[in-house]
């Protein structure tokens, strides 16, 4: 034994001497955790969290949280002698006065825009793997509940400095607030300590960025990740795996090693992003004040599709008995958002409900082996990403000479249009790389190698693929659609039955597949060869 | 059996196949020492880091390429900063790629439903806590637990009633009066009807007392547009005609659709744009809305002149400006 195996030895039996934690430690440091590029996904959204908090942290020992009016004094001359707000004079310090204080402010606000990407493409990820099956419906609620606190999160961000643009889109949500029927006026007024935008509005959404959602983000993301340890990741299926085993690595010392190591890329990119790409340059937006506006006002990425829907949306309010109901704010801004997030927590009931599937699940789907949902997800993909684009119909209009009303038509259509194309295609696509792999698996590979045959024809040769690749492409499974009875012994119909009828119908849908090839079929062609 | 259809087998885990540096000293040796550059990379940074923070003057910028005129300090501290970083990353992983155990593991599963003795055991145990406390026999204790826990649940939400006051009509008026100037905005400045060209627009808001404040909730309800048409241009009805002053049209520049201010006015056209969402007004026909998400038209104020010329408000606004709400009556 080595000097140095004795110190981690005795490092070792001090920690369990004082808390009887070998048990749990032997078991946990020799954890195995699957290897593939996309687990890497949720890992960046975790760093990018711990980037946020300590950029965060810095940003706090300087900004001021207040909308006390002062005059700004600062090097930045343009703005020199301005009345302005505490919070955006102290925006404009951490900028020009605090050494490094802009690059802190552009990786803060580089870590959000991470953090939300990870998000979105770990939740498609997770989505299009079908990784969401049982056990794990809980982790995807927590998930959904993630990604809509980032919105928040995010918005009220890049709320606090109080600059034009941010006080636009504060503005925009106060509409939203005072559109609700009924109480809209009421929760306006509360919210903002009287009329729009009042004094209060900067330090109130600074406790709610800086304590209220950080505390709630640490507690679900530590019960997400106490989950995905218990439970155990998901892994591709391919040679070897099971849904009863793990095929990957253990945590000490290889993962703690790409883990950690990754945590430092991840951070120096981010670092890099805010040392060369501006980002949020406030000192252009001036000051807010609810009379002016800069043209092209563009929210962060993550809203985008919220103020694209809001754009989008017919001009219709109903006035009756002395009440405004403004159906151009609440569609686009709250129901629409509303069914879209609901459906998304939901769908691992829907589909499980659909398709009958009970079961524990820890081998992921290939994507081309569940048609539906994958074109169910591309389906709603499409519509977020019309909406989206119609968040920046301005900016589009303008780059490529389009009028706004071209663009806004486009997406008024083209969000109805689309996503049911989308569905159609997607499907399609599945199916066809479903024949292919039969195909791969009962015909061989293509060598691209011409034999003449004797008879004078002209063939392609093709090998046969391996062993793992042929179990790789067949070892899904293929269910069969539920058969549930539609009517009663006496043929008559009843209510549950044609609940019944709905869940065939959605099941047949959700069971359409080109059948696998299998070692029977195989052997029957090799014998006419 | 003959005739059952036989699947496609597992041929199970491949053989591992070494790395290089598992079987060659020299490439092992190679890659510890990448290992050392990168780290001995990552402390090049931090002495960028330090000696930009401390050296390098605040006031120095530098053209780069693509990124234009850059302020050297923030630069360096960055660049410092994501080297550092970065290659302590880069480090590690490539350690661990190389040098670290590569030979993949198998764990087991364990399946989560519990033994079916303890699940039943369980299970029984939470009825027979159910039934001790004897909740379904005691149905007055029930309601009234259940009575109060909702009840409660009302003291958070009244203690976070004095978040702000009532609206009361505040949403529907503003500080409008008749025979209050339009001064301009920046600057304060009284308007006359000639001080604008016919094509000419201008930024207004009520005259206050000199020395007074203007808070920005006043300024969010009372940004006033001028706009100054030829008189024929108009195609309005007798009442918004006589609203108008020898071709001047003054709106609300609060956007009656989600409240942003209506900045863009395009002379051609005679349009006024909302640069939020597009919303497009007529100003020819009374801000009435002829493209985008907005229902109702800019509320128009009626103006006139003073017995010493200048532009005043002829009434207050016959109507609530900005977004709508649900007590607005039309």
């Amino acid at each position: 034994m080595t000097a140095r195996e004795r110190i981690a030895g005795n490092v070792a039996g001090y920690v369990d001497d004082r808390t009887g934690a070998a048990k749990w430690m032997k078991k946990n440091l020799t954890k195995v955790f699957p290897d593939h590029w996309s687990f890497l996904l949720g890992e960046i959204c975790l760093y990018s969290f711990v980037i946020l908090l300590l950029s965060g942290t810095f940003l706090t020992f300087w900004f001021d949280p207040s909308m006390r009016e002062v005059v700004y004094e600062g090097s930045y001359e343009p703005l020199k002698g301005l009345e302005m707000s505490a919070a955006y004079a102290s925006t404009l310090d951490i900028s020009f006065e605090v050494r490094g204080g802009l690059l802190m402010r552009q990786i803060h606000h580089w870590a959000a825009l991470i953090f939300m990407v990870g998000i979105v493409v770990h939740l498609m990820r997770v989505y299009f793997t079908g990784a969401f099956r049982k056990p794990r419906e809980f982790n995807w609620i927590i998930g959904v509940g993630l990604l809509t606190l980032g919105i928040v999160e995010g918005f009220l961000g890049y709320s606090l400095p109080d600059d034009l643009l941010s006080g636009t889109g504060i503005r925009i949500a106060e509409a939203i607030i005072q559109a609700l029927p009924l109480v809209g006026s009421y929760l306006a007024f509360f919210a903002f300590d009287g009329a729009f935008p009042g004094t209060a509005f900067i330090p109130r959404i600074y406790t709610v960025h800086v304590l209220l959602l950080p505390g709630i983000f640490l507690a679900l993301i530590t019960v997400h990740l106490m989950l995905v340890w218990y439970q155990k990741h998901t892994q591709f299926p391919g040679p070897g795996r099971t849904e009863k085993n793990v095929v990957g690595y253990p945590l000490m010392p290889v993962y703690m090693a790409k883990a950690g190591g990754f945590f430092f890329i991840v951070f120096g990119v981010t670092a890099f992003l805010g040392a060369v790409a501006s980002i949020n340059p406030i000192w252009l937006y001036g000051p807010y004040t609810p009379g002016q506006v800069s043209a092209g006002s563009q929210p962060d990425w993550y809203m985008g599709w919220l103020d694209g829907l809001v754009r989008m949306a017919p001009p219709i309010e109903t006035h009756a008995l002395g009440h405004t109901i403004s159906w151009n704010i609440l569609i686009p801004g709250l129901i629409l958002p509303g069914i879209m997030f609901t459906g998304l927590a939901l769908y691992p009931f829907i589909e499980s409900w659909a398709t009958g599937d009970k079961r524990e699940h820890h081998l992921l789907d290939r994507p081309r082996n569940t048609p539906n949902r994958t074109a169910i997800g591309v389906m709603a993909l499409t519509f977020t990403l019309v909406s989206l684009i119609n968040g920046g119909n301005d900016i589009i209009a303008t780059t490529f000479h389009l009028t706004i009303n071209q663009m806004m038509w486009f997406s008024r259509i083209a969000i109805i249009v689309l996503p049911p194309i989308a569905f159609i295609i997607t499907k399609r696509l599945c199916l066809s790389l479903q024949r292919a792999d039969r195909d791969l698996v009962l015909h061989g590979r293509e060598t691209g190698r011409l034999v003449r045959m004797p008879s004078g024809e002209f063939v392609e040769v093709h090998e046969p693929i391996s062993a793992e690749k042929a179990w790789l492409l067949t070892s899904h499974e293929q269910l069969a659609p539920l058969e549930l009875p539609e009517h009663d012994a006496s043929g008559v119909r009843r209510a549950g039955l044609i609940k019944n009828k709905i869940r065939n119908r959605v099941s047949r849908a959700a069971a359409v597949a080109v059948p696998k090839a299998t070692e029977t079929e195989r052997r029957e062609l090799e014998g006419h060869h | 059996m003959s005739n059952e259809i036989e699947l496609i087998k597992d041929p199970g885990l491949p053989a591992h196949v070494h790395r290089s540096t598992d079987t060659d000293p020299k490439a092992a040796a190679r890659a510890e020492r990448q290992v050392a550059i990168l780290f001995g990379l990552s402390a090049l940074g931090t002495i960028t880091l330090i000696y930009s923070y401390i050296f390098i003057k605040d006031d120095v910028f530098v053209f780069i390429p693509i990124l234009g005129q850059t302020h050297l300090q923030q630069l360096g501290i960055g660049l410092g900063m994501a080297l550092a970083l970065f290659c302590i990353g880069a480090g590690l992983i490539h350690w661990a790629k190389t040098l670290m155990p590569d030979e993949e593991v198998i764990a087991q599963r364990h399946e989560f439903r519990s033994e079916d003795e303890d699940r039943s055991e369980f299970i029984k145990t939470v009825k027979e806590g159910a039934s001790a406390a004897g909740l379904g026999r005691r149905p007055l204790i029930k309601t009234t637990l259940g009575a109060a826990l909702g009840l409660s649940a009302l003291s958070p939400i009244l203690l976070l009633r004095d978040l702000g006051p009532l609206p009361k009509d505040d949403l529907s008026k503003t500080s409008w009066k008749a025979g209050t100037r339009l001064v301009t905005d920046p600057g304060d400045r009284p308007l006359r009807p000639e001080d604008l060209e016919v094509g000419a627009v201008a930024q207004t808001l009520p005259e206050i007392e000199a020395g007074a404040h203007r808070s920005l909730a006043d300024i969010g309800k009372d940004a006033v547009l001028l706009i100054r048409l030829r008189p024929e241009e108009f195609n309005l009805d007798a009442e918004r005609l006589s609203w108008t002053h020898e071709g001047i049209i003054a709106f609300s520049k609060i956007c009656s659709h989600m409240g942003c201010a209506v900045a863009l006015y395009e002379q051609q056209t005679k349009h006024l744009l909302c640069p939020c969402h597009q919303s497009t007004f007529d100003v020819t026909r009374a801000a009435k809305v002829i493209f985008g998400p907005s229902a109702r038209p800019l509320p128009q104020l009626a103006i006139t002149v003073d017995a010493d010329g200048y532009l005043v408000a002829q009434a207050p606004f016959t109507e609530p400006v900005g977004p709508s709400f649900w007590e607005r009556s039309s």
